[in-house]
């Protein structure tokens, strides 16, 4: 296995497109190198992306949104203090990932790029509508993060492609965003499902709501009809059902060690009731 | 094989490597700090946490390349000599280890807690150490050591 | 000994809770465990495993790893002695497999090499030709009819007819008529339960390094609750002379019962004996859970007859219990301890043990008792439910105590089981307010305890500080227990002693740590070693004042003159004794050698709080309490310690610990990802209370401490959960979907 530490994006690239065999990035390494330890993966070139300028930092646009470079830690999200102000959801979704100890090398990027269906901060990022800014030989392309993975352990990135930012959009006034998972344990457990819930207020009623749902498909998945059951509410309990009914009703999970269909089925529901209820008093402020 | 320059405990430190091997790896065979353990490799039990730059990592999670230019901390060098670090003293004191396969990870860990949080709650301790398992004690006593330590130190201060 | 010649008041040092003696090597990073050794030259190892829950090995190519540079050697099974019987032969065929892989990580080769990456490398291109053959996990399907035969022939005479060849051993205990005591009854309650397999999840992985010369010589270090036991083990399978082999017990991080046998260190010796260079090998967290010895999974038939005032008319079970492809499931154990807290006049315990596709099963706390206990206990519960008795004076009311007739034959003498449930009834626990959502649930444990093989010598040093050797390894802080004892004996300083843990060539055979037996049997030997070295040294100050020896007494660390004597010579401290020894007779030393059978068994009451989600079927633990009889709680604070870790296990035993194999027979979860051990968030604080009800078979009362403790969670929480969300779940692990699942039945109708 051949270890590269490139400063620049072009050159990330170029190492990347014209390396022989496999070639991985690496930023926090908490899943690359259990599968190199475990032997499910060792890649013929390692591409270490944190010596790249700009990756480790967290700035704020004009326009309110947020560029999240590709080296950021989880802890690095926790403690910055308006980020997490404005979108908990997301925040507190990565910081679901692993240990105190992952957390201290864990990156959004990485937890996108592994490709893991169950993988806690994808959900949340979906229902953000963040973006992913993805750069390869041919140039750039902004892609939505519900379009990036393609199946467990798949994402669309091409060889040779890199994504090098994420962007959050402005959080808005009167909105809120959560993320909840079920594990059987309070921590280090896979997802046995994940539900994260965007939504925004006019008033007392959802003007504008995303949901979306981890670990009960190949993919994390959007979920236009669970959104649909609370957008014109005021988050009522016969919206809560038809929220509760749309979730369950789009999964498409597997029976297997971490839960089964009916379980994952149900607690899809039970969740998206709970985080929509979160959502919904963090949008009230 | 890398090359690699680092900072141990504060020391210098070089050492040539395989692209493939851990930093954990490194700092056992080759440095010799066994007070690092390996529990799992996998990043489930944080027996081998330690600081890189500051910051709690496991070390079967950093590839021993990715040390060049940082500064890795560990138990072996949480006592300044013979004197103990409170945390030191007061898991003796509490009987807060048994076997002791997990008390460095968790001393690393709970150092890093109290310089980030001097008044951590009990929730607040369990949370955080939720990464490293230990199997002899129900964490009851570890969980009492780190909160009268963290009692003891503000106090001092 | 009797009762009597028991100690029980006016300790000056047993009691207290100095600081352990390795304490500081091990916040300091300086405590040497197994993995932490090295020599000059080292090689390291690594175990090609079989990916197949059982296949024919019909051929192992190597070619391809003996030409990766670095590859130094490779062995295989007949690289290990030949014409091996009985568990000799069992423990080498579990070691590296014969002519079939039994399970899934059964050890095929072995290969050394001069870096770790490099043996692991080799691994990957050892070629196995497999011939896969039908496999079977389950202990009911491995039974049933049809099943594969995993190995035949394997039973032994006490099988009846007609039981599937997977059945190899088979026991029949109990007292009375169980058919006229259920026709006494007024409710009987029978159920059927399952408990998976659990491991001990121990956090250092074995590990050992190996030295053996072409001369039979060796050395061994490496990290095991007995290192007799494995220089006994690894001489046979190497056809060496045991004494030729030198082994040395490493600091232990966690054995729990899984470090009482060996799976590793004779294809460490193997590969040195063949490279003629040390070789160190440890196993890899996946390796731990694949092919190291987890606890038996169990099927359980319980019949359990009650009157209306509570008294049990007649108690019935039934244990099968699947130890992996060999015999040795404790099924006797489960069998015996089942009904062991109870006064009965009519019970019967049947027991199976069942081969079946899985890892030969070791030793996990208290094995084969917690699983009893589980069904047992869940049992009357439900009994006390329907007939609406407390559960704590329905235990009382049947409670064993001494003159019992155990339900596995022996009269008890002094026990404390009736204290543990007054302890626990009296407990501010029991009687708390439960909030909205909780259940209360409580269960008793039982182990018997054993003594073993031990031999202890105390050696004095000039400057009168002492030492003490012991062959125990300490798995629980049994060298400050040592210490307090000998400290107690000779009446110096606690922080004048220091205890070894001796490697084999230092003292005679002891027994593994196990059995919750080092308190108990190397403190008696200890103490007995103290009164040895004591008797010496009232022998030299007689001598000194020439008095009669027996007109010499010790009292508080000094010879002093006694009788007609007494006065007339000022007290004569130990220091002063010792600093003469060499001309006064030469060294002092005391020594004590016995296998001590007069273990106190050991009884626990626990009460737990549980809450249960209803919509997604978590349970959480949220108030623990431990009340158990120590005997004499030496070290109180590593008493408590004792109870706390055997709590926390019972609870991930009870709530999501388990082995998951898949339909092709490959274990699923083997690593702390999904084989899931509580984390520090999952558990409450978990209370003590320290019952001390003498043991009459040890000189300060002492009962083992290590194991009853996990005998009572799986039960209790089994039943809090019952009370907090009013279904029963009678298989284990009570993981959320199944609770849901429960809930969903119940709510069905």
């Amino acid at each position: 296995m051949d270890y590269h530490t490139p400063s620049t994006i072009n050159e990330a690239i170029n190492l990347a497109a014209n390396a022989p065999g496999s070639t991985r990035f690496l930023a926090g390494g908490t899943d690359v190198l259990v599968q190199l330890r475990a032997d499910i993966f060792t890649p013929d070139t390692l591409i270490d992306v944190k010596h790249i300028n700009g990756v480790h930092d967290i700035t704020q646009n004009r326009d309110g949104s947020w560029r999240i470079g590709i080296a950021v830690t989880g802890a690095e999200m926790s403690e910055h203090p308006s980020l997490s102000e404005a979108w908990p959801g997301v925040v507190e979704a990565m910081d679901l990932v692993g240990s105190t100890q992952i957390q201290g090398r864990a990156t959004l990027t990485g937890n996108l790029c592994n490709g893991s269906p169950a993988a806690d901060s994808v959900p949340a990022m979906i229902a953000a509508g963040m973006t992913a800014t993805i750069t390869g030989p041919d140039g750039s392309r902004e892609l939505a993060i519900e379009n990036i993975p393609t199946g467990p352990g798949k994402t669309c990135l091409a060889k040779g492609e890199m994504i090098t930012s994420l962007t959050i959009p402005a959080r808005g006034r009167h909105g809120g965003d959560a993320y909840l998972r079920f594990i059987p344990r309070t921590e280090m457990d896979i997802a046995v499902v994940g539900v994260a819930v965007n939504l925004q207020l006019d008033g007392d009623e959802i003007s504008q709501a995303r949901v979306a749902l981890g670990a009960v498909a190949p993919t994390a998945l959007l979920v236009p009809e669970a959104a649909n059951a609370i957008i014109g509410t005021t988050l009522d309990e016969a919206a809560l059902e038809a929220l509760a009914n749309a979730a369950s009703a789009a999964c498409k999970p597997i029976d297997d060690k971490r839960g089964t269909i009916k379980f994952r089925t149900h607690v899809a529901g039970v969740l998206a009731k709970r985080v929509a209820r979160l959502a919904y008093t963090r949008a009230k402020g | 094989m890398i090359h690699v320059n680092t900072k141990v405990n504060g020391d210098d430190a070089e050492f040539l490597c395989d692209t493939r091997e851990t930093l954990l790896d490194v700092l056992r065979e080759r440095l010799n700090l066994t007070g690092v353990k390996e529990g799992c490799g996998t990043g489930d039990c944080g027996a081998c946490s330690v600081t890189m730059d500051g910051r709690l990592v496991c070390s079967c999670l950093v590839l021993a390349a990715e040390a060049e230019g940082k500064e890795i901390g560990t138990v072996e060098g949480i006592a300044n000599g013979e004197d103990l670090h409170p945390l030191q003293q007061k898991f003796i004191e509490y009987a807060a280890l048994q076997c002791g396969i997990c008390t460095p990870g968790i001393l690393v860990a709970t150092k890093a807690l109290l310089e980030k949080n001097p008044d951590p709650t009990e929730t607040e301790v369990r949370y955080w150490l939720a990464g490293n398992l230990c199997r002899c004690t129900g964490y009851d006593k570890i969980i009492r050591a780190v909160i009268d330590t963290a009692a003891d130190m503000r106090e001092a201060s | 000994m009797s009762l009597d010649d028991v100690k029980t008041s006016n300790f000056k040092f047993v009691g207290t809770s100095p600081d352990r003696p390795d304490g500081v090597d091990k916040v300091t990073g300086r405590a040497r465990f197994g993995a932490d050794a090295q020599a000059p030259g080292m090689l390291y190892a690594a175990i090609v495993r079989s990916p197949h829950a059982h296949a024919r090995i019909l051929g192992i190519d190597s070619s391809k790893a003996e030409a990766l540079k670095g590859v130094k050697a490779i062995v295989t099974r007949a690289d290990f002695a030949e014409g091996l019987e009985g568990e000799n032969w069992n423990i080498l065929e579990n070691v590296m497999a014969g002519d079939t892989a039994l399970y899934d990580g059964h050890a095929v080769a072995a290969v050394a090499a001069t870096s770790a990456l490099i043996a692991r490398d080799a691994v990957k291109l050892i070629e196995v030709d497999y011939e896969v053959l039908p496999h079977v996990t389950d202990v009911d399907e491995a039974m049933a009819p049809g099943a594969p035969i995993i190995r035949a022939g394997t039973a032994d005479a006490s099988v009846p007819e007609g039981m599937h060849p997977n059945v190899v051993r088979y026991h029949e205990s109990g007292h009375g008529d169980v058919e006229a005591g259920f026709k006494e009854a007024d409710l009987i309650v029978e159920d059927h339960f399952k408990t998976e397999a659990t491991h001990q999840g121990y956090i250092e992985p074995h590990a050992c390094l190996a030295q053996l010369g072409g001369d039979g010589k060796g050395e061994l270090w490496c990290c095991t609750q007995g290192h007799w036991n494995v220089q006994k083990i690894c001489a046979a399978l190497l056809g060496l002379e045991t004494s030729q082999l030198r082994v040395t017990a490493s600091e232990i991080g966690g054995g729990f019962g899984g470090k009482t046998t060996v799976f590793i260190e004779p294809v460490a010796l193997a590969l040195s004996r063949k490279t003629s260079r040390p070789v160190k090998l440890v196993m890899s967290r996946s390796e731990v859970f694949r092919a190291t010895g987890p606890t038996s999974s169990a099927s359980m038939d319980i019949r359990i007859g009650m009157k209306k005032d509570g008294t049990i008319t007649a108690a019935q079970g039934t244990f099968r219990l699947q130890g992996g492809a060999f015999p040795g499931a404790p099924m006797e154990f489960t069998a015996m301890c089942a009904f062991a807290c109870y006064d009965l006049k009519h019970v019967q315990q049947i027991g199976y043990d069942v081969l079946a596709n899985r890892p030969k099963q070791a030793a996990y706390r208290a094995p084969g008792s917690p699983m009893a206990a589980f069904a047992v206990e869940s049992v009357i519960d439900e009994l006390c439910n329907q007939l609406g008795l407390d559960p704590i004076d329905t235990r009382l009311k049947n409670a064993a105590c001494e003159g019992t007739k155990a339900s596995y034959g022996p009269r008890y003498p002094r026990i404390g089981l009736v204290e543990t449930l007054e302890a626990a009834k009296a407990h501010p626990h029991y009687s708390a307010p439960l909030k909205p959502g909780q259940g209360r649930g409580i269960s008793c444990g039982f182990w018997f305890n054993f003594g073993g093989e031990t031999s202890v010598t105390l050696a004095l040093s000039e400057d009168g500080t002492v030492q003490i050797a012991v062959g125990t390894p300490d798995i629980g802080g049994s060298r400050a227990s040592m210490a307090l004892m000998a400290a107690e004996e000779l009446g110096i300083p606690y922080e004048n002693i220091r205890c070894t843990i001796a490697d084999t060539a230092s003292l005679g055979y002891n027994e593994v740590s196990h059995g919750s037996r080092v308190t108990y049997a190397s403190g008696l030997a200890t103490i007995q070693a103290a009164r040895d070295a004591k008797r010496k040294l009232c022998a030299r100050a007689a001598a000194k004042w020439g008095i009669p020896e027996d007109a010499v007494k010790w009292e508080d660390g000094c010879a002093l003159p006694a009788g007609p004597n007494a006065g007339k010579f000022p007290p004569m401290p130990i220091h002063e004794i010792t600093a003469e020894m060499g001309a006064t007779g030469g060294p002092i030393s005391g020594h004590y050698e016995a296998t001590p059978e007069g273990a106190g068994v050991s009884f626990a009451t626990h009460i737990v709080d549980a809450e249960v989600d209803a919509e997604t079927g978590k349970t959480s633990v949220s108030r623990y309490t431990v009340v158990q009889d120590a005997g004499k709680a030496i070290h109180p604070a590593y008493v408590e310690g004792q109870y706390q870790g055997g709590a926390a296990q019972g609870i991930g035993w009870a709530l999501n610990e388990e082995y998951i194999y898949g339909a092709d027979g490959r274990l699923q979860n083997s690593g702390f990802l999904d084989y899931r051990i509580p984390v520090a968030s999952d558990l409450p604080m978990i209370d003590t209370v320290i019952v001390e009800v003498p043991n009459p078979g040890h000189p300060f009362g002492v009962r083992g401490v290590g194991e009853t403790s996990i005998c009572p969670p799986l039960a209790a929480i089994a039943n809090a959960v019952s009370a907090a969300a009013g279904v029963r779940l009678r298989e284990l692990p009570m993981s959320p979907p199944r609770i849901l699942a429960a809930l969903d039945a119940q709510a069905d109708g």
